[in-house]
């Protein structure tokens, strides 16, 4: 799973019957501090109800696909979890 | 799978179902000698690993489904073992000195 942000939405009304009812954001990778890695901003189906600036995680590929009850679901990206706080001691500190 | 260093912990109240209830590490992937530092990744931990262990880590979602004992699901990041030791001919290939 992946670092992100949400710096967008996505707003389609024709779209494929499976995703009737669900969210798109536009999301920027990050690090783990919520720093932009500047790689390329995707769209994704939100499952936690994220909103523009949250911080978030994001899982990609075919997990994405399986995260609806609905089977026939062809996302390749999906926001699922909100980010509360992440703890990375420096490295080489001690423990 | 990847060998990787745990560095971190991730705090998340609001996740998918699916996650409920699992520690979810922040995990470095050894980066191949010549080659850039791959990205941090988090992944949910199944062999309580903890920080600053070296942890092989399966990144596929039908691993990640049976480790969990759950349906397919939207997890494919999981820790499946603590590392005690690696050979290889490139040499011991440990990412952090004095762990």
């Amino acid at each position: 799973m992946l670092f992100g942000r949400v710096v967008g939405t996505v707003v389609c009304t024709e779209k494929v019957p499976s995703w009737r009812g669900q969210r798109l954001l536009l999301v920027d990778t990050t690090d783990p501090s919520g720093a932009s890695t500047g790689g390329r901003v995707f769209a994704a189906i939100d499952l936690v109800s994220a909103a523009p600036g949250q911080r978030v995680f994001v899982v990609r590929g075919r997990e994405a696909a399986v995260a609806l009850s609905n089977p026939e679901n062809p996302a390749d990206a999906a926001i699922v979890g909100l980010i509360d706080s992440v703890h990375e001691p420096a490295v080489g500190a001690p423990a | 799978m990847f060998l990787a260093r745990v560095t971190g912990t991730v705090v998340a109240t609001i996740k998918h179902a699916h996650l409920h209830s699992r520690k979810l590490l922040l995990v470095r992937p050894e980066p191949t000698p010549g080659r850039p530092q791959p990205p941090s990744v988090i992944a949910v931990d199944t062999v309580d690993a903890g920080l600053g262990d070296r942890v092989l880590v399966a990144d596929e979602g039908n691993t990640a489904a049976q480790v969990l004992g759950m349906p397919r699901g939207p997890v494919r990041t999981v820790i499946v073992g603590v590392v005690d030791e690696v050979m290889s001919e490139a040499g011991p290939a440990d990412g952090a000195a004095g762990a």
